[in-house]
């Protein structure tokens, strides 16, 4: 569905309706999409045609409502599989979102595979979701986890990690682009030494999946997981990639109706993939509306919005690098719309106040991501990130508020 | 004391004083410069036990009595947020323990700063009026 047209980034915007808001009474510039995307009126069209015309629990009724109700839940599955390139339907888990599909994998694989003194090797540049839960199965299993070291810029020390994988590293997890900074990490090298050495990957891709194309059998990435809300879907809808034969080996991670075959107070046996994984009734309605979200995406095509917002990209770290003593964090080559930043003397919650007052959405502080900023020896930054929808006019206005905002506070 | 100030006095004089504000700037530069003349606070305080500690920026508060009275001085590394910590002790700075265990503090919504300075979990104002309280509770 890839257009060869010129960018119509005006009729984009007339797509959501949240942008024409106001905020404390200027135009909303919206610069915090990494947080979460906004919505366009097909997702929350989606939500409200559901709930207004076919409400229903999926897969056991046998009434049209219901019947319609699992065709647009499973037609989700569908566009999720192709969206990220898997082989099968089966292979794409509905979850809550990012941190919960890394827990599942953490608590089912790593409770079931993990044993004592195995390794689990992440990223300085992790999110406390790929962190903490790691911390936990490790702490439960007599497991150690151990950290790839970056340099200043955030780039991955690529030799440290060759170095760190041995006969007891089980499983790498690792941010495919990160959250804080924007930096792409070079996943298809970090997959293919961790499989020269026998170890399992889950790439984080709460950042990449709606920025880069994402085809997980090329990647060969074991596990991939990421956040409906991040892809212009709505939140509290998250997909767990894995490859069918690990799933297949790993136990439910929740126990109740729909994960199972058949329950007797002896014995139960549990259902196939991918319902082994969907105890309960699942969250229906996002589901069927992160599909929209997806056909948002390719209406433009990523292509299309990642040159845009490496247009935007370009634009914006250009006139930041011209404001006095302001510093990018990973000023590198190779990443996505993001842009992480601190200023002398000036404390990024201040700025984050200043620029609120002005229309200015951004996000300030640690993102999350603790240790990161511990290595970097700051204690947060200022983040804009762009997505299909943001202008060059937009990123002006965040320069005009910066500068204003500065002059304000020095 | 003739000239002693209640904490409801000091209250209507803020009122009064951010009533001539007419943009968010003079608010905010207000704040900003407030949080410029706030004294350093002795680095033997800005220590974990007087530390609250937010999403964002940290705030310290050190308090004591003197006389009967509360006393107060803080500090925070944010400058916006260390204008609050100046304008709680403005408040609240030398006053019974007992009036600022009660004070309602309605200025705050009256004055009209945005609703994030004063969530907790931004460390705003909230939990630096929590532990401010509870600091005059102990030493009352």
């Amino acid at each position: 569905m890839q257009r060869e047209t010129t960018y119509d980034v005006s009729a984009i915007r007339k797509q959501f309706p949240i942008l024409s808001r106001k905020v404390k009474g200027k135009n909303l510039v919206y610069l915090d999409n990494a947080a979460t995307s906004q919505k366009p009126s097909s997702v929350i069209d989606a939500l409200v045609h559901y709930y207004s015309h076919y409400n229903a629990n999926i897969h056991r009724g046998l009434h049209t409502l219901a019947d319609e109700a699992t065709a647009a839940y499973e037609a989700s599955r569908v566009a999720v599989k192709t969206f990220i390139g898997a082989s099968s339907p089966d292979e794409i888990i509905f979850t809550k979102g990012t941190t919960e599909s890394i827990n599942l994998v953490a608590k089912s694989w790593g409770g079931t595979f993990l044993e004592k003194d195995d390794e689990i090797i992440i990223s300085s540049l992790e999110h406390h979701a790929n962190i903490v839960p790691w911390q936990m199965i490790a702490a439960e299993k007599g497991a150690k986890l151990r950290v790839i070291p970056m340099d200043d810029n955030g780039l991955l020390d690529m030799d440290a990690y060759s170095k760190m994988l041995n006969a007891k590293t089980k499983f790498v997890s690792i941010v495919h682009v990160s959250n804080a900074l924007g930096i792409i990490n070079p996943v298809e090298e970090i997959i293919r030494l961790a499989h020269m050495n026998n170890a399992l990957v889950l790439l984080d891709g709460a950042q990449s999946s709606v920025h880069l194309d994402i085809d997980v059998q090329t990647l060969d990435c074991d596990f991939y997981v990421f956040s409906g809300h991040k892809i212009y879907g709505p939140t509290g809808v998250g997909v767990l990639y894995g490859k069918r034969h690990l799933l297949e080996k790993m136990p439910p991670y929740q126990g109740g109706g729909e994960m199972i075959k058949e329950v007797s107070f002896e014995k139960t046996t549990y259902n196939e993939l991918p319902f082994k994984f969907e105890a309960g009734t699942p969250n229906i309605a996002d589901v069927i509306a992160l599909k929209a979200g997806i056909d948002f995406i390719d209406s433009i095509g990523k292509p299309s919005i990642r040159k845009h917002e490496e247009m935007l990209l370009e634009h914006a770290s250009m006139h930041l690098r011209k404001i006095p003593g302001l510093k990018i964090i990973g000023d590198v080559e190779n990443k996505v719309s993001v842009v992480s930043f601190v200023i002398d003397g000036v404390h990024p919650q201040d700025l984050a106040i200043l620029l609120d007052n002005q229309g200015i959405a951004v996000r300030t502080g640690h993102h999350c991501a603790q240790p990161l900023m511990q290595r970097l020896g700051i204690v947060g930054t200022t983040r804009a990130s762009f997505a299909a929808y943001n202008t060059i006019e937009e990123i002006d206005a965040l320069v005009l508020a910066l500068n204003k905002s500065l002059k304000m506070l020095l | 004391m003739s000239d002693h100030k209640t904490i409801k006095n000091i209250e209507q004089e803020l009122i009064d004083d951010f009533s001539l504000f007419e943009t968010w700037e003079e608010k905010y530069e207000y704040l900003i410069d407030l949080g410029k003349k706030l004294p350093p606070l002795d680095p033997a305080f800005k220590t974990e036990a007087y530390k609250i500690k937010g999403c964002q920026s940290s705030v310290w508060i050190h308090s004591f009595a003197k006389d009967g009275l509360v006393y107060f001085e803080g500090d925070s590394d944010a400058i916006i947020v260390r204008g609050l910590v100046g304008l709680m002790i403005t408040v609240l700075n030398g006053q019974p323990a007992k009036e600022i265990v009660n004070a309602p503090l309605d200025f705050i919504n009256t004055i009209g700063l945005s609703s994030h300075l004063a969530q907790t979990r931004s460390n705003g104002l909230r939990a630096m009026i929590k532990q401010m309280k509870l600091d005059a509770g102990v030493l009352g």
